[in-house]
């Protein structure tokens, strides 16, 4: 009898093995970078954090599947690696020879892919379950795109500038045609050139004296 | 109320009617930012980088000065002196010295006035980019996810999210030039807002354009300095640096070297334009136009040199985050495929690690298909022009911290460079029509700035269109080259031999007070000249053994994301060539018609002539 249970138990994990094979059917292939994304403030990968993992994806099962007699003895690992990386499955808790099928683990994953990585610090590029794509983050979308409103600022700006300097430069007309309408006759007179020379200079004087051709009376003798 | 004639020695002209006033620079420093900003553009920013990283790095410097010594300084005082002393646009100086040469006024109008569209076009772009620059994260650096969020969109994903926001999300480009596409509406509203920020500055002419050089002509230095302390501090940015000053000498035994160097010269001082005419023709002529010509020549020249110190720390900085990039996806590959611990394979053993494992396991290394990091490689990724600013620095500036902030002043720096220049381009425009004194006197200036504007912004649209890409470069290739060597060429040849260089230089005596040295005497008489005419036909042999072709964005050609190499249409290539032709062909028109006309009057005096009659002593009609 005890021989009997000892070969049961033996068998146990022999047959926990052989039910993990690294690319099976419903073997998933995982892998870690945990330096990556943590630099100085990474942990060591050991027994405990692999419980941790196998615990967690025992919760991702139940919250999916809603049964709540997965346990952590339902995940089984194997072909850990240095890198590390290792391959595990999802035993049927009602019957511990089967495995629970791929879609299943991947759509229980998908469920709980944050808990999981938050779990370990981790992101989905640096927690890789392989053949489980990342989850794309959704395009955000405000309500008025950005660029719209800073080229409304802008445009909002070019027409008050463009107006305020035709407005201006009405006015200034108007008041220049104004102070041209108030002057009066001499000021005009004043203001009109003929060959860049005042019209009043050259109406007010009888010519330019040239001296070079005054007489002097006094030295000719007189008749 | 009309004055009352006391007596009719003197014609008294009509009420209200003035000396027409010549507008005037407020001060001497007005003019000059003026013109510096005119001549500084996004050529110095986009155009000389590559150039000099191309040839040769510090190598290049050599035939770029010496061209800016013999072509550029001597053109350009010889364009301010002749502006300052006539006192008169394009068209009017040229007709002053001789009716013949009216057709070169009349090309550079037109050349100011083509470039003015596609460069004003540009600018809406660079607007597009910084109205967008104010999001977080910024739009060009993820790809958007496709209908059923399963994944990225195709065309993104084979290619990289900043080239897919270039092409797709603004151009929205055809996948050739006969196919136009619609009116994209987002870029006209940017063009409209392009233009009413240019109206605004020019509404007045140099009366507004004055006020605003003090902030476009100065603006973009506060940026460069920023950005060159900034790009000192970032990793990979001494790489860039070595890169593009090592020289390599050898390259300037090739002869198209010492071509682009002189044309780079001859663009970059905007000559020819009609704008630095215009522009001195408002000085008082008692001015120093020598020194203005030699201090705005090297402060453009430094400019260049000064902006491609932060462009290249800068792209050094991206070749180095790619290179980094590049070898972390190897080495992630090696990790992951034989196990290794995570972190174990860094950058700095890569090299050992993968030796090791090539001895090792060569035949799994093979499968691995790891991609082959070069940094030259990287760094030879250049680009000039457009793809500079909006692919391959808009990349570099995702990778910096506090991407908004770089991205809005490049993109602010960008529009005031180009800003500035439009001002010169839009003189070249203004002046010498309102010279013509064709502009009815009702019609108040700003009206017909007004108009100037609506009518480019009209014609402009042609470029918001889908294939609107193809026809920028069209114009940028065809309009903005030759045709301007050819009034070049004409216009000091009419200096220097039809108005008289002994003319000119009793001119410029009169202006400065000092009479022109034989530096300028040589380079005016033969040396400048002779430049632009070996430059000229140096030119046109390139671009006739250059075939006709351009590079089409076609998300299903074969090799996406390379671009995809067509030749140009029939009808396009006329459309080519007539705008290179256009400008030009006015100068043998224009004097053909004067020649007819000098013709017909002779034709006309010889018949009515009476021996009795001496036309020197016309009576004074009562």
């Amino acid at each position: 009898m005890l021989a009997k249970v000892l070969l049961a138990l033996s068998l146990v994990p022999a047959l926990a093995l052989a039910l993990c094979q690294p690319d099976g059917q419903d073997a998933y292939n995982v892998r870690l970078s945990i330096k990556t994304a943590l630099g100085a403030n990474a942990y060591e990968w050991s027994e405990s954090e692999q419980f941790l993992f196998r615990a967690t994806l025992a919760f991702a099962m139940r919250q999916y599947t809603g049964q709540e007699t997965f346990n952590v003895s339902s995940v089984i690992v194997c072909d850990e690696t240095p890198r590390v990386s290792f391959w595990f499955v999802v035993t049927n808790p009602s019957n511990t020879a089967t495995l629970i099928p791929k879609n299943t683990v991947e759509a229980a994953i998908r469920l709980s892919r944050n808990r999981i990585n938050s779990a370990f610090l981790l992101s989905d590029k640096t927690l890789q379950f392989l053949g489980i794509p990342p989850t794309l983050a959704p395009p955000s979308q405000p309500s008025l795109p950005v660029w719209l409103i800073v080229f409304g600022v802008v445009m909002g700006l070019v027409t008050v500038g463009i107006l305020a300097l035709i407005i201006s430069g009405f006015i200034e007309r108007k008041k220049k045609e104004k102070t041209i309408e108030d002057e009066d006759e001499e000021e005009k007179q004043e203001r009109i050139m003929e060959n860049d020379i005042s019209c009043q200079t050259l109406e007010g004087k009888n010519g330019v004296n040239n001296g070079a051709y005054t007489h002097d009376e006094d030295r000719l003798t007189q008749l | 109320m009309m004055a009352e004639e006391k007596n009719t020695k003197v014609a008294v002209p009509e009420l209200g009617k003035t000396a027409e006033e010549r507008p005037k620079w407020d001060n001497k420093v007005q003019y000059l930012l003026t013109c510096i900003g005119f001549a500084v553009g996004l050529g110095n920013v986009w155009r000389f980088p590559y150039l000099c990283q191309t040839y040769g790095g510090g190598a290049f410097l050599i035939p770029y000065i010496i061209a800016l010594i013999f072509e550029g300084i001597p053109l350009l005082h010889m364009e301010l002196a002749i502006g300052q002393r006539l006192r008169q646009g394009s068209i009017g100086v040229w007709n002053s010295i001789s009716p013949f040469l009216g057709g070169v006024g009349i090309g550079s109008l037109i050349v100011s006035f083509l470039v003015g569209l596609f460069y004003n076009t540009i600018l809406a772009w660079v607007l597009w980019y910084f109205f967008h620059s104010f999001q977080d994260p910024l739009p060009w650096r993820d790809c958007p996810l496709n209908q059923n969020k399963t994944g990225y969109i195709e065309e993104c994903a084979k290619s990289t999210p900043v080239n897919y926001f270039w092409y797709r999300v603004t151009l929205n480009i055809t996948p050739n030039i006969i196919d136009s596409g619609d009116l994209q509406w987002w870029m006209v509203i940017c063009l409209a807002s392009a233009w009413g920020i240019v109206y605004i500055c020019f509404i007045r002419g140099i009366e507004t354009i004055g006020k605003a050089v003090y902030v476009t002509a100065t603006f973009p230095y506060l940026v460069l300095t920023i950005f060159l302390i900034r790009a000192l501090t970032l990793p990979g940015a001494t790489e860039g640096l070595v890169y593009l000053f090592t020289p390599k000498v050898e390259v300037l035994k090739d002869p198209k070297v010492w071509l682009d160097a002189a044309t780079q010269i001859f663009f970059s001082l905007s000559l020819a334009f009609g704008g630095l005419i215009a522009f001195s023709s408002y000085n008082p002529q008692k001015n120093n136009c020598e020194r203005d010509a030699v201090i705005v020549g090297v402060v453009n020249s430094a400019t260049s040199i000064y902006a491609s110190i932060p462009i290249f720390a800068i792209l050094g900085f991206k070749a180095t985050s790619n290179y980094n990039d590049c070898l972390d996806g190897n080495i992630l590959s090696i990790t992951n495929a034989f196990n290794i611990g995570d972190q174990n394979v860094t950058r700095e053993n890569y090299d050992s690690w993968l030796n090791h494992l090539n001895t090792t396991h060569s035949q799994e290394i093979e499968d691995l298909h790891l991609k082959h990091c070069s940094i030259q490689e990287f760094l030879d990724q250049s680009a000039s022009g457009t793809g500079l600013a909006f692919i391959v620095f808009t990349e570099a500036v995702i990778k910096m911290p506090g991407s908004q902030v770089w991205a809005v002043l490049f993109f602010v720096m960008l529009f005031s460079l180009g800003l500035s220049s439009m001002f010169g381009n839009l003189e070249g425009i203004l002046t010498p029509l309102l010279d013509l004194h064709l502009v009815p006197k009702w019609l108040p200036k700003e009206a017909f700035t007004g108009l100037i504007c609506l009518i480019a912004f009209s014609l402009a649209l042609i470029f918001t269109m889908g294939s609107g890409n193809y026809w920028l470069e069209i114009f940028n290739s065809y309009v903005g080259s030759l045709p301007l060597l050819i009034i070049a060429f004409f216009e000091i040849i009419s200096v220097v031999y039809i108005y008289g260089i002994g003319r000119f230089n009793d001119d410029i005596e009169w202006m400065t007070g000092r009479r022109p040295n034989l530096y300028w005497q040589a380079t005016w008489r033969v040396i400048s000249p002779l430049m632009l005419l070996i430059v000229f036909l140096a030119y046109i042999v390139v671009q006739v053994q250059q075939p006709a072709t351009y590079e089409a964005w076609n998300p299903n050609y074969i090799n996406f994301p390379m671009t995809e190499t067509l030749d140009y249409p029939g009808w396009v290539f006329a459309i080519c060539v007539l705008l290179s032709s256009v400008p030009c062909i006015f100068i043998p028109i224009v004097a053909l018609y004067r020649f007819i006309q000098w013709i017909m009057r002779r034709v006309h005096q010889s018949q009515n002539r009476s021996p009795c009659e001496n036309h020197a002593y016309e009576p004074e009609l009562q």
